[in-house]
């Protein structure tokens, strides 16, 4: 009697928030069902080129942004906050940090998504992927984000167990690496509410841009996915993880690795051989880490396999765990120099990147889902069945999905390269390697057809359970436990030990999170003009024969961006045959040096263009962009009316050349001053040649002019 | 390609501040146990085991 008197005394009552985890949860659902719907489309939309309808909103090269974005940011952003919020509080014992934090963290987000959705077809991008968001909105991720690593540290900060699991860990990588790769990759220079450009560079660009997005992979969509699992799947089967320790090494070595690989998404491209190489490196080396911790969760399960048979929860975390380890394999297998020759621009990667996101990141979350919504609503799932049935159906889906876009990518990288006895090019147009594939591209959209279908089961399935779940009051789960005499994070490090803990402990782990992010900002803006200008300086080229865009390529350029011309051709030929046999000299590293930012590109669906100029006459390009069909039978290409109607702003050439200037972009004054007129003349000029050709309704203004003149440039040093 | 010398020493500053963390969250004793922390979490909501089992009853 005394003995459990003494132990009441330590305990402390406490509830966790599970309103926020409902949220969270729930908006997954709605974000995943637009995903979903944006990506299927635009699947259809390669397999039927005219279901862009010729309208701008719709077009491919603006959707595709939309469903990359969503995928990513808002099903994925929105599952693992859920998760997060559930798992945090429960493993730490206490409630989260901040009630208001919470909501200003759920609020914000799904404004950033609204906006995102709002933005991005009307064209307005950075043009940079996985980036894509404008200045305002980048803004607003920061704050947003810096919002949740406030509650998350603030959280683990108020603890009442010592120990921190290993998920907690997981998290923290995420918000602290997060943080500072968004702001490094996102400072750009502003030219108007919508517009900006990247301050960096051509080469220096791309080694930021896939820095950021190797471990946007890696951090957004792996960490704290993994820290989910290591929570999610002991739970599942109730059993501690099958190794403990090897959980810990798995997020120690995996967050000191992940950093320096980058530069895979770069090989054979003009960045220099000795990046590319530990890019290549450390890349292989993530197999171990990797594998290490796909293991140890699937053997979490030990002992309960009968689950795999009888409880959906664990069907969906073991095959999502099998598709991690799947994906986990193929990357570094993807990162060596020679099989990346093979599988970089074609669907291979598209592949990869859906074995990761639907079998693995998607997977978890439905697991998790299915696992959370019972719980939160203290009720039984609705239909088993129907869980059962997701379960089939997304899993035929995604072998539907892959294996027609491995066969794609494989199929059209082994056409790239295929030469004839006489050593030229076997499949000299490249559209042919482009109908090839087209009948993949059809199956490939049934699988996430089916993918789909079996999601909208799941929305069906949830939305049952929660409507007839017991209507109680809104409660929160209560829980006791011992209050934990609070030793900060660093109080073995820092010699106050003394005195008032509770207030000043705390505060120290927060101000560091506060500086490095500070630090960070600080760094950027002081550094990045300097590199801006010191990248462009390479003392062997030929400064005369590499002059930045004239005014009206710009605006051109500026079009080429907006209409995410970059999701399907590249500007990077690679120092292999099959690229140089196809589109001439490699690309060096003055092709890009005044571009703001790069359009490298990541996909052939159409040829790369980098030494596009020139090649054909202004009106291939004029008839081209208006029904590709026109000139290039079979192509696949939508077709773009709007730019025969709307018009180039040139008022806002001078900022925009200003701009471009600032950032180091050799123009003079005069130049900046006459941006208006020149761009005028050199529009008359090429239409006084279309006009010759027998083209009678074109306009100086219309933006098909600019975007002639950009792409005539590209590759050709010297301007006109 | 000057922009390795904002990257390098980012990356670095990523990699030993987790090696940081590392350091300072073993020497304040967060690995001595690697065992019962992945027993504990599988002992949460007591209040809904408590209801289940009056429930029971």
């Amino acid at each position: 009697m005394s003995k459990s008197d003494s132990q009441m005394e330590h305990m402390e009552t406490f509830h966790y928030d599970d309103e926020i985890v409902k949220r969270f949860t729930l908006v997954t659902l709605l974000w995943g069902l637009v995903a979903f719907l944006v990506g299927l489309y635009v699947a259809l939309e390669m397999a039927f080129h005219q279901l862009n309808f010729g309208i701008s909103f719709i077009t491919f090269g603006r959707l595709r942004p939309l469903h990359t974005n969503a995928a990513i940011f808002a099903f994925a952003g929105n599952a693992i906050f859920a998760g997060i919020y559930y798992s945090a509080q429960r493993v730490l014992k206490t409630r989260m940090f901040s009630d208001k934090l919470s909501k200003f963290h759920f609020w914000g987000w799904q404004a950033i998504i609204v906006a995102a959705a709002l933005t991005l077809p009307l064209g307005l991008t950075q043009g940079k992927e996985y980036a894509e968001l404008e200045w305002p909105i980048d803004l607003m991720i920061a704050v947003v984000w810096v919002a949740f690593g406030i509650n998350l540290i603030g959280t683990v900060i108020q603890r009442r167990v010592k120990h921190i699991y290993v998920a907690v860990w997981f998290y923290i990588a995420t918000f602290v690496t997060v943080a500072i790769l968004h702001v490094v990759n996102s400072v750009s220079i502003p030219v108007s509410l919508f517009k900006s450009y990247s301050a960096y560079a051509g080469v220096s660009d791309a080694l930021v841009q896939w820095w950021y997005g190797h471990n946007a992979v890696a951090f957004f969509l792996t960490t704290p996915f993994l820290g989910l699992m290591y929570y999610f799947i002991p739970k599942a089967v109730n059993r501690p993880v099958y190794s403990y320790r090897l959980s810990v090494v798995h997020f120690w070595t995996l967050v000191f690795i992940y950093i320096w690989a980058g530069p895979h998404h770069l090989l054979n491209s003009a960045v220099p051989d000795w990046a590319q190489t530990v890019g290549m490196a450390f890349s292989v080396m993530l197999w171990i880490p990797s594998w290490g911790g796909m293991i140890n969760g699937l053997l979490t399960i030990r002992g309960a396999w009968d689950k795999l048979r009888t409880d959906p929860v664990v069907k969906f975390l073991a095959l999502a765990l099998t598709f991690y380890g799947m994906s986990t394999f193929e990357g570094p297998l993807l990162s060596i120099k020679s099989v990346n020759e093979l599988g970089h621009y074609t669907d291979w990667i598209i592949a990869h990147v859906h074995s990761g996101a639907l079998g693995w990141n998607g997977f978890l979350s439905f697991g998790m889902i299915y696992f959370l919504v019972p719980v939160l609503w203290r009720t039984e799932l609705y239909s088993k069945r129907l869980a059962n049935l997701h379960f089939w159906t997304g899993t035929i889906g995604i072998l539907l999905y892959v294996i027609s876009m491995y066969t794609a990518g494989i199929t059209q990288g082994m056409m790239w390269r295929e030469v004839n006895a006489e050593g030229a090019l076997a499949y000299p147009d490249f559209v042919q390697t482009v109908i090839r594939i087209v009948p993949l591209y059809a199956i490939r959209a049934l699988g996430g057809a089916v993918y789909l279908g079996g999601f909208v089961v799941m929305i069906y399935n949830i939305l049952k359970t929660i409507q007839l779940a017991p209507k109680a009051e809104k409660q929160e789960t209560r829980d006791e436990f011992p209050r934990f005499v609070q030793k900060s994070f660093f109080s073995e490090l820092s010699e106050a030990k003394s005195f008032s803990h509770r207030m000043l402990e705390g505060m120290p782990m927060i101000l560091t999170v506060l500086a490095v992010v500070a630090i960070s900002i600080g760094s950027v803006i002081s550094l990045a003009p300097m590199v801006a200008t010191n990248a462009m300086v390479q003392p062997n080229y030929d400064k005369e024969l590499n002059r930045p865009y004239t005014p009206l390529q710009l605006a051109g350029r500026d079009i080429y961006v907006r209409e995410g011309c970059y999701t399907c051709h590249s500007q990077m030929i690679r120092k292999t045959v099959g690229d140089v046999l196809r589109y001439g000299q490699e690309s060096r590293i003055e092709d890009s040096m005044y571009d703001h930012p790069f359009q490298w590109g990541s996909r052939r669906i159409g040829p790369d263009l980098a030494r596009e100029g020139k090649r054909y006459n202004h009106l291939w390009h004029y008839r081209h962009m208006k029904d590709p069909r026109e000139v290039v039978a079979g192509s696949v290409m939508p077709t773009y009316p709007w730019l025969y109607k709307d018009k180039v702003d040139f008022g806002s050439l001078q900022k925009r050349i200003s701009a471009m200037k600032t950032l180091g972009v050799p123009y003079s004054d005069e130049e900046v001053v006459n941006a208006e007129t020149n761009a005028r003349s050199e529009a008359e000029a090429i239409l006084k040649d279309l006009s010759a050709d027998g083209v009678t309704h074109a306009k100086v203004e219309h933006e098909i002019i600019a975007l002639i003149a950009y792409l005539q440039k590209l590759g050709q040093r010297g301007g006109q | 390609m000057s922009i390795v010398y904002v990257l390098v020493p980012f990356a670095l500053l990523m990699g030993f501040g987790f090696l940081w963390m590392f350091v300072a969250s073993a020497r304040s004793g967060q690995f001595e146990d690697l065992v019962t922390p992945a027993y504990r979490i599988l002992m949460d909501e007591t209040e809904l085991k408590k209801e289940k089992k009056n429930e029971q009853v």
